[in-house]
């Protein structure tokens, strides 16, 4: 290992490795293995039982932030505090619902001194899933056929536009098949309690699912891509094996989509292969996946590639991956004493 | 009724039930409360002792306290047997 | 005696998975202790509790600023206070001074408008529900009159052939903007051409002056695009009467609906993240009129009938805690005196309420509710707070909009409405109601003013 590497403070969420799991363990594993620079890592959680918490070879320090739902003003709030302590210098939000407020603060937290590397606003409302299937149009890229609606009345004749069975999904979260009239309103009702409104109706592709994760630089270059395809998928329907694969096809709908959508920051595709073979793009998620130690298992780093964006320092792009490596996820049982809880749970810091 | 004897207070209000495993967290007053009772105090002594330490009336600690006494019921961290 | 410390109720509370934790949440908790320089405990002392507090210098400033916003984009910009938002004659002074014209839906405030001694000419006549007398009155006045159904205009055409005036008209267009729910109920549609025909037929009539085209698409409306859409619609429809009959109208009224920072029901971020600025709807309104295809010879002017978005934040609603409780299933339940009576918005709104008095970090879940003695009155179902005693003070904020109107004499009585000028002093502007308010209304007949028990 290179001497003389500068030291940076990188604050990361997402520490809930649970079995729906959040990337930010993951992530701190790519920057922990960043050639390019050492780092001391903040850990920023919602919760006292976030596993993140409790890994002390990881994570140096842990600090209890606002839900989302208390506001940007809450969350400057804490950040300042956190900030006087830490002098961090990069922050790495890992939830979709969490980067409205992240993006909003993007400003106020580069004079605070804190660098992020975010999409921007634009793009993140184009990947929301009832604007996704115009992004597609838009882009001569292939997202499933998708309605918007807002009552049950709508989906009526909801069989004259889309075949059995068809997807139903929530706003935010949650999907499920439908094969009947009945089953869309019983999903309707379920998701809409849940998650409010609209509900997409969304045409089903049979097929088998692939993902990329990779990382765009905001001017419509890629930076890395790795494809995945998922092996073992948990009822969750969360990956628990994967394996990379050389699939230039995919790789090349990727470059599409971040130089029709000029993506800034790191991005998930999940892509769905028809039996024709054609890839239909289903969703997009606007941060890394937690899978994306694999990425940085097969040479390409992008959770240190993002600390560098972030920092405004240069990112060569990523040519190479190595194919066929996998991951294979596994749960394991931390021995941690109840103080530990107690002082994260009294004091908000660990 | 008493605390059950098992139940660990610690200073900064963190209480963990070893029987059920919860666990959980009281204000400064609240933790003297606890502590009194831990010491025998009865409900009037703990009224008095509140009065003693805060700003604060008779009869709204009396029904502060009563509150606080029927919580801990709720999370069964008191106990009968010894009455 | 040593000195004794502040006392804070005893709390315990049970450390789970997925609950908010104190220290994510404690600067949710800032206490409101004063108001435009007044300490709230003061200001319900001398009025009474609950009281609503209105800053004049906030709805000036709001107001300032909104037209700011349009000025800067468009040239010509005109304001109607809509009256339903708050029509207090103090409120709708401070707009009428600071030049806005009114806006009104029904005869009770067509007449408060003229009372206040808005000219007839600067009024916007809204709304689905116009008497014959309301329209003749109008037409003498020489107001603008917003037609919302055919009725209305054969009504209104009859009453030009009688009485040989000519009424200054616009026709009100609902259309699809992309947003829902799509409010078809109000005016004539666009897209199936109902608007087009009606005005052919004003014009046709001869009877009326077209000088205006409005639509008001929605309420608490977070989609800029949408108005820009609608914007865009309107101009098209300017643009054919210029075509067909070389007709210009004055005037393009985009009605209001803009959101203000309150947080709807539901809604998973705060109202302060996600609602729009007044600079963003001014942008998309400015922008899709500019670059429409409507060329006239002289632009028309833009109407504004924001309500809500200028004044919500400019007044609070401070209350008093009468009790507190625990539910049968241990959750805590704090009843306030302030409820939906008077704090009417509480349906659609999570409002931001705060204490009045210094706290400490700690908080519990409770459910607040009102003093009516009726299971509809929740204010939140429920809520992180700190600790609150009986007789402490707390504030509701954004409250502005729609509860001076919409609150309900409903088992109780209405209480005060305070203004603070902007040097600070006090004004009441709408006394407490008393029980003479009520009882000077009813009228008992003879044969029951007497009972024996």
């Amino acid at each position: 290992m290179t001497k003389n590497r500068p030291k940076l403070t990188i604050g990361v969420t997402g520490l809930n490795a649970i079995d729906s799991p959040g990337p930010g363990v993951a992530v701190i594993r790519g920057l922990r293995e960043a050639e390019s620079f050492d780092c001391r890592i903040i850990g920023l959680s919602y919760e006292s039982l976030e596993p993140g918490i409790y890994m002390h070879h990881l994570v140096d320090k842990t600090y209890q932030i606002p839900y989302p739902s208390a506001g940007t003003e809450a969350l400057m709030q804490r950040l300042q505090y956190i900030q006087q302590k830490e002098k961090m210098d990069v922050i790495i939000p890992n939830f979709d619902a969490e980067l409205f407020s992240f993006m909003r603060l993007s400003g106020t937290l580069r004079s605070m001194g804190i660098n992020t590397f975010l999409p921007e606003n634009e793009q993140f409302e184009a990947r929301q899933k009832v604007n996704l299937y115009n992004f597609g149009k838009e882009h001569g890229i292939s997202v499933p056929p998708a309605k918007v609606i807002y009552t049950l009345g709508e989906a009526q004749n909801i069989d004259k536009d889309f075949d059995w069975p068809l997807v139903v999904k929530g706003k935010y979260y949650d999907a499920s098949l439908a094969y009947n009239p009945e089953q869309v309103r019983s999903a309707f009702n379920k998701i809409s309690a849940k998650w409010g409104l609209p509900i997409i109706i969304q045409k089903f592709i049979h097929g088998s699912e692939y993902n990329v994760t990779g990382l765009g630089d905001g001017q419509g270059n890629t930076l890395a891509a790795v494809p995945m395809r998922k092996q073992y998928i948990t009822d969750k329907g969360k990956a628990w094996g994967g394996i990379s694969i050389a699939d230039e096809k995919a790789i090349e709908l990727t470059r599409h989509f971040v130089k029709a959508s000029r993506w800034r920051g790191p991005f998930e595709l999940e892509l769905m292969m028809d039996k024709e073979g054609q890839y239909h793009l289903l969703e997009i998620n606007p941060r890394m996946p937690a899978w994306i130690y694999l990425a940085v298992g097969v040479g390409q780093n992008i959770p240190e590639a993002v600390a560098r964006l972030a920092m405004g320092w240069p990112v060569k792009p990523f040519e190479h991956y190595e194919v066929g490596k996998m991951f294979v996820r596994y749960s394991w049982d931390m021995i941690v004493d109840i103080s530990e809880f107690e002082t994260i749970s009294t004091q908000g810091e660990l | 009724m008493k605390i059950k004897s098992n139940i660990a207070i610690s200073d900064n209000g963190f209480v963990f039930n070893p029987v059920t495993g919860e666990s959980f967290t009281a204000n400064p007053t609240g933790l003297e409360i606890m502590n009194q009772m831990r010491r025998g105090a009865s409900a009037p002594q703990i009224v008095e002792t509140l009065c003693n330490m805060f700003q604060v009336e008779p009869t709204q600690a009396e029904r502060d306290l009563q509150d606080f006494i029927e919580m801990m019921r709720q999370y069964h961290l008191l106990t009968y047997d010894e009455e | 005696m040593p000195t004794r410390k502040i006392y804070e109720r005893p709390v315990i509370k049970k450390l789970e998975g997925n609950m908010p934790n104190k220290f994510g949440m404690r600067s949710a908790h800032e206490p409101t202790q004063s108001i435009e320089g007044h300490a709230v405990k003061d200001l319900i002392n001398e009025f009474g509790s609950p009281l609503f507090v209105i800053s004049e210098k906030k709805l000036r400033k709001n107001y300032r600023n909104a037209r700011q916003a349009f000025q800067t984009r468009y040239p010509k910009v005109q304001f109607a206070w809509s009256y339903k938002t708050n029509y207090l004659d103090a409120v709708c002074n401070i707009y009428h001074q600071e030049g806005s014209w009114a806006e009104v839906v029904s005869g009770f405030e067509y007449d408060k408008a003229i009372r206040n001694g808005v000219p007839g000419s600067k009024i916007i006549f809204n709304g689905p529900d116009k008497t014959d007398s309301d329209l003749r009155k109008a037409i003498t006045n020489n107001s603008l009159i917003h037609i919302d159904h055919l009725d209305e205009l054969y009504m209104l055409q009859d009453i030009a052939r009688e009485s040989k005036m000519r009424p200054r008209v616009a026709i009100r267009v609902n259309m699809d903007t992309g947003v829902y729910p799509m409010w078809d109920r109000f005016g004539f549609n666009y897209e199936n051409g109902q608007a087009w025909d009606a005005l052919n037929k004003i014009m046709f009539s001869g009877l009326m002056d077209l000088v205006g085209l409005h639509t008001h698409i929605g309420t608490f409306m977070l989609s800029p695009n949408a108005y820009a859409v609608a914007a865009s619609k309107l101009a098209h429809l300017a643009q054919s009467l210029l075509n067909k009959y070389n007709h210009e109208i004055k005037y393009i009224d985009i009605g209001g609906g803009f959101a203000s920072k309150n947080t709807l029901k539901g809604s998973y971020l705060p109202g302060s993240d996600v609602s729009p600025s007044i600079h963003d709807f001014a942008e998309a309104i400015a922008s899709a009129l500019m670059n429409s295809d409507y060329r006239p010879k002289t632009p028309p002017v833009l109407v504004i009938e924001s309500g809500r978005a200028l004044i919500d934040d400019a007044a609070w609603l401070l209350g008093t805690v009468l009790a507190n409780k625990r539910l049968s299933d241990g959750r805590r339940a704090t009843i306030l005196d302030i409820g939906v009576n008077t704090l009417f918005t509480a349906f659609w709104y999570d409002h931001l309420i705060t204490p009045a008095q210094p706290i400490t970090s700690y908080t519990e879940d409770t459910a607040l509710y009102g003093p009516l003695c009726m299971n509809i009155d929740v204010v939140r179902e429920n809520v992180n707070l700190p600790l609150l005693n009986r007789g402490d003070h707390v504030v509701v904020h954004h409250v502005g909009a729609y509860n001076m109107t919409q609150w309900l004499q409903f088992i109780t009585l209405r209480p005060n409405v305070l203004l603070i000028d902007e040097e600070g002093g006090k004004h009441l502007i709408r006394r407490a109601e008393s029980l003479d308010t009520i009882t000077s209304q009813e009228i008992m007949p003879a044969h029951l003013a007497h009972f024996d028990l």
